[in-house]
């Protein structure tokens, strides 16, 4: 007899509806109240005792070992009168609750490990697991910073060997090893340019610092920052930086350049060598802005081209991950002539091992500007790049750049015919640019582009970035993509293009839809900006 | 009471020595959402073509500058509270500033309203 | 290379695709003269195990906080971090995720940013904080530009209390920018008189609070005084723990708090990645740094969160932002708030209690060493030592009998001429045999 009892197996009519649910979760998309909706003051998920034996006094006290009645000391605490009064209003969870929290939270999210994270300009690229664990050795992680340096010799020799591959790969004489992420590397070598131009005498004459039009924000907030007075280099029409138009805005008032090579809109700078001949030959410096590294690494290196500094994304280049916005960390290599101002502190090899020079008085020839952080870098990042590098090896960060590169190319001559290029006669490097020439007419914008991306479960790529290109999509797949990855991801990309000429503009405009949450309102999150949470009013009695 | 315009997209409105400065209707359609004024404080010397308050949408912020020297005599005090009034009514409601001309030579200097559409392409 | 999946035979058919014999061709606009023909001269890939084997060789010459009696602070804390933290900030959502520009796919991101920004508020006693900085010293420096912007005046006062590397760090940014700095000596016993330092000109007072010494102040006097003069109280917290016992700095009138959040969540990491903790007053909100959360909704009505404000931000401002930052410390604030939340108020009450009981029993105990004098009277979990000798050298002796005992103030600041000092901090996750083996070695070695 058959059995006919027991649950359905087949998959059943599909309902072309979405059926709105009680909680209003949808399977393994689920709501996440906020932690003080869901947390209480008096619920805490770690384990701790009162300290034993001593009770916390009200009075003030300066300390007191009189013995009371039971034998025990009574304790008084030593505040001085500043003992918090009132609560703070923090809430906790439960072990389960956070987990649980936490957990719904980050499935909100997409990441690498989600799929291709095209991000221009930004080298999201694989995070190798070894790296966290390597991190997490206690010989690395569980050190403090101030131990006696005789017991941390294993760490200084980590950064020493990580400086050491950042120096071969850069062909650079020296490297800060301290700044805390790119833009930190970016104003330490400005800091460095500037302190060897005071070392001059022409502090005062020398204030004049050039910028491409089509660099990172970064850049010119750098310069600002410490003084430099910005003049923009005008884009020529095939997305490079000319060495005639440099040459045009140099006098005894120009401090540096600052440009990123490759450049933002993905093309090596053809005259970058003539342009750091030019900035040297009037007595500027020129600042290289390393974001785009992983295109070249192996393949050049900045010393050979002329630069005086740059700084190196870690997170970037060197796989450490990018954990939604940090921590990065951001070395800056700098040339012979800028070496001796790298500011505190830094590592000298002695006989009886590395020391770590932490204070102007030891600093022996050195010049150092000065200090950019408390203590001496990122070392957790440290630890994942150089397992990164060892990894990968010489050969292999070779390999890797020609892979970025060439995974780039194979992007845009897979959508060429159907979405347009503005620099097309140069190669692209680790990133292919497009703009939006190809929408005009649509009713599709780069922004609506992007958003519907995202309903075909990608990552949108970087947007309205260059400035100086309109409409700007710049996709970098990175090394980390196999070409069935890059293959589907083209074909999604033709088919989204295809559409948005056909005029399905619908498919766009509201975009994403299948996404956690629709778009959301910008306009309202800037015009009355709410920044943390609040307890709700208390009900008023409506009679009143 | 004739308006005057400059490249940078403000109007200033002249009645006696006293004129009403805001940005264009251009100007707000460029930027978008309006979410934050900033305005000089009453009393201010103001110079042709510097600052003298700042707009800020969500994905631009510039500055607003002044198209004539002058004091600045009043500011539109409800705009840092409802920025949206620039979008809604630049050359109304959603003026910015009143100065009072130092030198009313200065806006010859100034484009006057088919000049101006003709820039923007109206 | 196990992380690169093109093969050979993938690469050739997309050097076809494009139409183009060789990748070099791809790398066309690099001068010939400058192209690498090889790999630079650096060994070559190595294997999962070997990778391993030599950072374990590396890390094995270090001495691990964990594994001898432990006292050393300064600015970083040993605190226990519960396994929960580490687990959940190693979620791949979280680790391999961006900047949340895309907020539809980063309301992860986003809501545990708006939540750290709430506990940071309501622990600093400020109305409004930020996603966070690189470090607090960093932070203390954006918070010196910061309150120069809002008073429209350059020169910044620093307490004789503030981490000697905090004020190097103010020092350089503020000669390089062109601003003035006026830094009080040393005050190992906090008596110094700060409101005599601050001018019609001051922009802001910087304090540190407890200070590097461990000293306990009161913001209050030094707060009015600020006021009076038109300038900033700049309150800085290196041990973010003490504010669950000590009054927070907001409640003593400061204006801007900038923190050091390590002590939750984080580990020493020897210096980083750390995380800034940067908080204000609501009317300062638009001349803050860094970046912000905000609460808004989506198309469809429901609650949603987005970065705002961010006209003051670098990549839209360029020349004029009020900073060149675009980072966070992204995944050291998740643990920061990961960790916040498992405490809770209660248990971090709880958590400072079992702090400042340790502290002030070894306290006790050292100060009865003979030639040994506690300098500190009001303190958290941290307090210095006047030693009969010099204390760096005291300091690598106690290290040779497996002792970390603490921070020379000598190595923070040589020149000052406070060779005998010694900093110790003493956290709950020290023990009465350490201290019973500090107080024994100390003796030996004195």
């Amino acid at each position: 007899m058959l059995n006919n009892q027991g649950r359905p197996t087949a998959a059943g009519a599909a309902g072309a509806q979405s059926h709105p649910t009680f909680t209003g979760n949808r399977a393994l998309m689920i709501e996440e109240a906020l932690l003080f909706e869901i947390g209480r003051a008096d619920v805490t998920g770690v384990d701790l005792d009162e300290p034993e034996g001593i009770a916390f006094s009200s009075e003030v006290g300066t300390g007191s070992r009189e013995e009371n009645a039971s034998g025990k000391r009574a304790f008084k605490h030593r505040l001085g009168g500043l003992e918090r009064k009132g609560a703070i209003g923090l809430v906790g969870l439960s072990e389960p609750e956070t987990m649980r929290h936490y957990v719904r939270l980050s499935q909100k999210n997409y990441g690498i490990d989600t799929g291709l994270f095209p991000l221009g300009s930004c080298t999201m690229k694989h995070n190798p697991r070894l790296n966290e664990k390597m991190a997490r050795l206690p010989g690395f992680a569980d050190v403090h910073p101030l131990q006696p340096q005789s017991t941390v010799q294993g760490a200084l020799e980590l950064v020493d060997e990580l400086a050491r591959w950042l120096l071969a790969l850069t062909g650079t004489e020296a490297v800060a090893m301290s700044p805390k992420a790119g833009a930190h590397g970016e104003l330490a070598g400005m800091m460095a340019i500037k302190a060897a131009i005071e070392a001059r005498g022409e502090a005062e004459t020398r204030r004049v610092v050039l910028v491409p039009e089509s660099a990172h924000g970064t850049n010119p907030a750098t310069a600002a920052l410490i003084g430099f007075v910005v003049k923009p280099v005008p884009a020529r029409a095939d997305g490079t930086v000319h060495v005639e138009d440099v040459r045009a805005l140099l006098g005894p008032d120009v401090a540096a350049i600052m440009l990123t090579n490759p450049n933002t809109c993905g093309i090596f700078e053809p005259q970058v060598v003539e342009i750091a001949a030019a900035m040297h030959a009037a007595g500027g410096y020129f600042y290289c802005d390393g974001a785009n590294f992983n295109a070249i690494v192996g393949k050049a290196r900045p010393g050979d081209l002329g630069i005086d500094a740059m700084h190196i994304n870690l997170h970037k280049t060197f796989s450490t991950p990018h954990g939604g916005g940090g921590p990065g960390a951001g070395p800056v290599v700098l040339s012979a002539r800028l070496a001796p101002f790298a500011p505190l502190p830094f590592l000298r090899r002695t006989e009886t091992g590395l020391e770590l020079v932490e204070d102007r008085a030891a600093a022996g020839e050195s010049r150092p500007f000065g200090r950019v952080t408390a203590f001496h870098g990122q070392m957790g990042m440290f630890v994942r790049a150089l397992a990164y590098m060892l990894s990968h090896g010489a050969d292999g960060m070779r390999q890797a750049s020609e892979d970025a590169v060439l995974n780039a190319n194979y992007i845009r001559a897979g959508l060429q015919d159907l979405m347009s290029v503005p620099f097309p006669d140069h190669p692209s490097m680790h990133e292919a640019l497009f703009d939006d020439a190809w929408l005009k007419d649509t009713g599709v914008t780069t922004l609506d582009f992007a958003k519907a991306m995202i309903d075909e479960g990608y990552h949108p790529m970087t947007m309205y970035f260059p400035l100086v290109v309109h409409g700007a999509m710049l996709i970098e797949p990175t090394e980390s993509e196999s070409r069935a990855a890059l293959d589907l991801f083209i074909m999604a990309l033709r088919d989204l293009a295809l559409r948005a000429k056909r005029g399905e503009t619908e498919r766009f405009a509201g975009a994403p839809f299948h996404a956690p949450r629709r778009r959301l309102d910008e306009t309202r999150a800037a015009r009355a900006p709410v920044l943390r949470w609040t307890p709700p009013e208390p009900v008023r009695d409506a009679a009143e | 009471m004739p308006t005057y315009y400059t490249k940078d997209h403000e109007y200033i409105r002249v009645e006696g020595d006293t004129g009403t400065v805001g940005i264009t209707h251009y100007a707000q359609e460029q930027l978008g959402d309006v979410v934050f004024v900033e305005l000089p404080e009453i009393g201010r010397a103001v110079k042709q073509g510097g600052e003298a308050a700042v707009v800020e949408s969500v994905k631009a912020a510039s500055e607003v500058y002044a198209p004539v020297s002058g004091e600045v005599v009043a500011v539109n005090a409800a705009l840092p509270d409802a920025p949206a009034t620039v979008n809604e009514d630049p050359e109304g409601a959603g003026w910015f500033m009143k100065i009072r001309l130092a030198d009313t030579g200065e806006l010859a200097g100034l484009m006057d309203e088919a000049a101006y559409k003709a820039l923007v392409g109206a | 290379m196990r992380y690169l999946p093109l093969t050979a035979e993938d690469r050739s058919a997309m050097l076809a695709k494009i139409g183009v014999d060789h990748v070099d061709a791809l790398f066309a606009d690099i001068p010939a003269d400058k192209l690498l023909r090889g790999p630079v001269d650096l060994p070559r890939r190595k294997g999962e195990a070997e990778v391993e084997r030599i950072l374990s060789r590396m890390a094995a010459k270090n001495v691990p906080a964990a594994s001898v009696p432990f006292f050393v602070g300064a600015g970083a804390y040993r605190h226990h971090v519960p396994a929960t933290v580490d687990h959940l900030i190693q979620r791949s959502e979280f680790l391999t995720s961006y900047t949340p520009y895309q907020p539809e796919i980063a309301q992860g991101t986003l809501q545990y940013l708006f939540e750290f920004q709430t506990q940071v508020a309501l622990l600093t006693g400020m109305e409004v904080a930020n996603a966070s900085m690189y470090d607090g010293s960093t932070g203390t420096g954006e918070a010196v530009l910061m309150a120069h912007r809002v008073t429209r005046r350059n020169k910044a006062v620093l307490s004789g209390g503030l981490h000697p590397h905090y004020a190097e760090v103010v020092k350089t940014l503020s000669h390089m920018a062109g601003d003035t700095v006026v830094a009080a000596p040393p005050s190992p016993k906090a008596d110094e008189d700060l409101a005599a330092l601050i001018d019609g000109e001051t922009s802001c007072l910087v304090v540190q609070n407890p200070d590097v010494f461990g000293n306990l102040r009161d913001l209050r006097p030094l707060a009015a005084a600020c006021q009076a003069r038109g300038a900033l109280l700049i309150a800085v917290v290196t041990e973010i723990v003490s504010l669950g016992l000590v009054e927070s700095p907001g409640a003593m009138g400061a204006d801007i708090v900038v923190g050091e959040g390590q002590s939750l969540g984080n580990g020493l990491n020897f210096g980083g990645p750390y995380v800034g903790l940067f908080a204000a007053r609501q009317k300062f909100v638009r001349q803050m740094p860094g970046r912000l959360c905000g609460e808004t909704v989506d198309a469809e009505g429901k609650r949603g969160f987005v970065l705002t404000l961010s006209t003051r931000e670098q990549h839209i401002r360029r020349d004029k932002a009020t900073s060149n930052i675009c980072t966070n410390s992204g995944l050291c604030c998740l643990a920061f708030t990961i960790h916040m939340t498992l405490l809770g108020e209660a248990g971090l009450a709880r958590l400072a209690r079992i702090n400042h009981a340790n502290a002030v029993k070894l306290a006790e105990m050292l100060g009865d060493v003979r030639g040994v004098e506690v300098l500190t009277g009001a303190f958290f979990n941290e307090f210095t030592l006047k030693l009969p000798g010099n204390a760096a050298a005291i300091v690598e002796r106690l290290a040779a009998k497996g002792v970390l005992a603490g921070v020379p103030y000598s190595r923070l600041a040589p020149a000052a001429g406070l060779d005998d000092l010694m900093i110790v901090a003493n956290t709950e996750v020290n023990t009465d045999e350490d201290r019973a083996a500090f107080v024994g070695a100390l003796k030996e070695v004195v």
